[in-house]
C-alpha cells in the first residue's frame, strides 16, 4: 500500500497538517501511473502489444511537470501556515472533455487533437482552487459518444483494471479506471446518459451525476446541452462528497448553473438511513434490448448476480432502519433509450457544427477547391464514426417534415419520465420515497470488441441511467460487490432534485455496514501485479 | 426487418448537410446503424401521451429563485484574444484564412 491507495480526505488531512508533503504524495501517484497505466493514448495507429493488453491506458495527457509545480506551491503554503484548501495536495484527473488552460483538450477526437484551450473549465478551476493537483487528462469515448470508451481516437483505449480484456464502460472510462488503480484519488467526469455512473459501475468506483445545474458546464466541450452534467468519481463515498463540494455551485459563466445553495455534504454524511423510504422498481430489474434480426424490442430479467447484489444492498439498508418499498412503478423507463436516440442526437448535431477547421482544431492538409470542400474533407477525416452517426441522426430527426414525429414526441416522452420520478418522490403522493435503488447497468463489464460497432446494443447498456438525465435528477453509483467472474457490480441511488447529500448519506451508510466484508478488501489485479 | 427509412438517396442528402466526405465502407456502416436506431426509436410511437403533456426542453424546472439574474448587457473584452486567435489553422495579418467561398445562384 502506498499513498496512491490513500483516500482523498486522508491525503488532504495529512498534507494540511504538514505530516506528509504534497510532493511526496504526488510522486507516489506518478509511480503508480507509470507502473499500471502503460502508454498513454495517441492518435497515430500502432499495433496493440501483449504488454498493452495488461495495462490500463487511462491517460491521454500526463501533466507531470505542472503537477510538481502545484505540489511545491501547496507545500510552501503549508510551510507558511496557510490553509491550501479542502483538497490540499490531492492528485486528481479530469476527463479530456473539460478544458484546461494551456493543456491539450482533445475530447478524444482527431478534430481537436491540436487544441489547447485558452481557459479552464469552472469545475476544474474550483478543484484547483481547493488545493487539488491535476495529474492529467484522461481518455473517453470520442466526444463522450459511447458506453465503453472504445470509440476514442486516442489508442490504446482504456482497459478495465479488474480484467484488462474487458471494457471500462464509458464514456468516462479513463476517469473510472484511473481512480480504481490509484492514478489520482479523484476524477472529474461528465454524464449525459450515464457516462459517470456506467464506468463507475464497471470499474468498482463511486460515481455521481449531480442534478442538472448543480455543477457548472462552463468549459465542457458540449454533447447534449440539456443533459450534460459534470460530476465526481472516487474510490469511496466521502471522497465523492468532498469533490462534489468543491465543484458545485452557481457560476456567472453558465446561466443553467442553478442558484441553489450548496449544502455541507460532509456534515450530513454519517447521519444514517433510519426512517428513510427507499424504493425498488421491477422496471429496473428487467432488460429491454433491441433484436436486430427481427427489429423488435424484447425484454428479459437482469443477470441473477446483479439482482442478488441489489437485493443485498436493500437488505442492509433495511437492517439500518430504512423502509424498503417494493413494486414501485416506473412505466416509462423503457422509453429512455429511444427518447435519448432523438434528443441527444439533435443536441449533438447542433453542437458539432462548430468544428469546421476554420477557427481552431484540425484542418485537413491538402489544398481545396473551395470552403465547402475544406469542411467536407476536414470533418470527414477528423470525426470518427460515432460523432458522424450522431450528427446524421440529429439532422434527420430534427428535419422540418419529421420533427413533430420524432423530436417533439421525444421531448414529450421526456416529460413523462420526469413525471414518473415526481410521482414516486412526491411527499404527499402514494409512495413518498426518499430514494430509488436500482442496478446501475444491466450487466458487468463486457469484453473489448464484444459490443463495439453495434450502436443500438451499446446504447441499451445505459437504460438504467438515462432516464435520470432526461429527468435532470441526481444519481449515484456505488460498488455493491462482484459477480461470478470477479467483475464489479454497481448499485444506483436516485433521488429528487438537489438531494445529492441524501444519496451520499445512504451510500455512506451502506459503505460503513459492509466495510469489513471480504470483497471490500479486493484490489484490481493490475495493481496487485504491477503496483 | 422493416423497410429502411434512410435510403441511399436520403443518406446522401444528410451527408451533404453534415458536410462529410465518407468512404463507401463508412457510408454503408453509418446508414445501417442509422436505420437500426430508427427502428428502436419507433417504439416511441406506441406511447400514449395525454394531449396536455407539454414538451420538456429540460428535466429540472428553472423558477426565477433558482435562476441566475441576467447580467448587465455590456461589452467585456475577453482577456484571451491572442490565445484564441493562435488556435486558428491559418492566419494572415490578424485575419483567419479560408479557401474561396463558393458562390451559388439561388433559384
Amino acid at each position: 500500500m502506498t499513498f496512491a491507495d490513500t483516500s482523498a480526505h486522508k491525503i488532504a488531512r495529512l498534507v494540511r497538517s504538514g505530516k506528509v508533503s504534497a510532493v511526496e504524495i504526488l510522486e507516489s501517484h506518478l509511480e503508480r501511473v507509470k507502473a499500471v497505466d502503460g502508454r498513454s493514448g495517441v492518435l497515430e495507429p500502432s499495433p496493440i502489444t501483449a504488454e498493452d493488453k495488461e495495462k490500463v491506458h487511462a491517460f491521454i495527457t500526463l501533466t507531470e511537470e505542472s503537477a510538481r509545480a502545484q505540489a511545491q506551491e501547496i507545500d510552501a503554503m503549508v510551510a507558511n501556515g496557510e490553509n491550501p484548501g479542502p483538497l490540499a495536495g490531492v492528485p486528481f484527473t479530469a476527463k479530456d472533455i473539460f478544458t484546461v488552460k494551456g493543456v491539450p483538450s482533445t475530447a478524444a477526437s482527431k478534430i481537436l487533437s491540436n487544441y489547447r484551450a485558452p481557459y479552464t473549465a469552472t469545475a476544474v478551476q474550483r478543484v484547483l482552487d481547493a488545493g487539488g493537483i491535476l495529474l492529467g487528462k484522461v481518455n473517453l469515448d470520442e466526444f463522450t459518444y459511447g458506453s465503453s470508451s472504445e470509440s476514442s481516437a486516442f489508442k490504446p483505449a482504456p482497459r478495465n483494471p479488474w480484467d484488462t480484456s474487458k471494457v471500462t464502460g464509458g464514456s468516462s472510462g479513463g476517469s473510472a479506471a484511473a481512480v480504481a488503480v490509484g492514478a489520482g484519488a479523484l476524477s472529474l467526469g461528465t454524464d449525459t446518459g450515464g457516462s459517470i455512473r456506467h464506468p463507475a459501475s464497471f470499474c468498482g468506483t463511486v460515481g455521481m451525476k449531480p442534478t442538472y445545474g448543480r455543477v457548472s458546464r462552463y468549459g465542457l466541450i458540449a454533447f447534449g446541452s440539456s443533459l450534460d452534467c459534470p460530476g465526481p468519481l472516487a474510490r469511496n463515498v466521502t471522497d465523492a462528497a468532498l469533490l462534489l463540494q468543491a465543484m458545485a455551485g452557481p457560476d456567472r459563466h453558465d446561466s443553467t448553473a442553478a442558484t441553489v445553495p450548496v449544502p455541507d455534504y460532509l456534515a450530513e454524511l454519517e447521519k444514517g438511513v433510519r426512517g428513510m423510504r427507499i424504493g425498488l422498481s421491477p422496471d429496473f430489474f428487467r432488460v429491454t434490448y433491441f433484436d436486430a434480426d427481427t427489429g423488435e424490442i424484447r425484454e428479459r430479467a437482469i443477470p441473477e448476480d446483479i439482482k442478488a447484489a441489489i437485493e443485498s444492498v436493500a437488505g442492509y439498508l433495511a437492517q439500518l432502519g430504512a423502509d424498503i418499498i417494493t413494486d414501485i412503478p416506473m412505466p416509462h423507463t423503457k422509453y429512455g433509450i429511444p427518447t435519448y436516440f432523438v434528443i441527444s442526437r439533435v443536441e449533438a448535431s447542433s453542437n458539432l457544427h462548430r468544428f469546421d477547421g476554420v477557427k481552431y482544431g484540425y484542418r485537413a492538409e491538402q489544398s481545396f477547391a473551395d470552403l465547402r470542400e475544406m469542411y467536407r474533407l476536414t470533418r470527414g477525416e477528423a470525426f470518427g464514426e460515432q460523432p458522424k452517426l450522431r450528427i446524421l441522426m440529429g439532422i434527420y430527426v430534427s428535419a422540418a417534415q419529421f420533427q413533430k414525429q420524432y423530436y417533439q414526441l421525444a421531448l414529450r416522452a421526456r416529460a413523462l419520465m420526469r413525471q414518473d420520478f415526481e410521482t414516486i418522490f412526491d411527499p404527499a403522493g402514494d409512495y413518498k420515497l426518499d430514494a430509488l435503488l436500482t442496478p446501475t447497468v444491466p450487466s458487468t463489464a463486457f469484453p473489448i470488441g464484444g459490443v463495439y460497432g453495434d450502436t443500438v446494443l451499446m446504447q441499451y447498456s445505459d437504460q438504467f441511467t438515462v432516464t435520470t438525465n432526461h429527468a435532470g435528477i441526481p444519481g449515484l453509483s456505488i460498488p455493491a460487490g462482484f459477480d461470478g467472474n470477479a467483475l464489479p457490480i454497481g448499485a444506483q441511488l436516485l433521488g429528487p432534485d438537489f438531494t445529492e447529500g441524501r444519496l451520499l448519506r445512504i451510500a455512506r451508510a451502506y459503505e460503513c455496514v459492509t466495510e469489513h466484508e471480504a470483497w471490500r478488501a479486493k484490489r484490481p489485479p493490475v495493481v496487485e501485479k504491477y503496483g | 426487418m422493416p423497410q429502411e427509412k434512410i435510403t441511399p438517396q436520403v443518406f446522401q442528402r444528410l451527408v451533404n448537410l453534415a458536410a462529410f466526405d465518407l468512404s463507401p465502407a463508412e457510408s454503408e456502416y453509418l446508414r445501417r446503424e442509422l436505420n437500426n436506431q430508427l427502428v428502436s426509436i419507433e417504439i416511441l410511437e406506441s406511447i400514449s401521451i395525454d394531449a396536455e403533456v407539454e414538451a420538456a426542453a429540460h428535466g429540472v424546472p428553472y423558477p426565477p429563485e433558482r435562476s441566475p439574474a441576467f447580467r448587465a448587457d455590456e461589452w467585456i473584452t475577453d482577456p484571451h484574444r491572442a490565445d484564441i486567435l493562435a488556435q486558428a489553422p491559418e492566419m494572415e495579418d490578424g485575419y483567419i484564412v479560408v479557401p474561396d467561398i463558393a458562390q451559388e445562384e439561388l433559384e
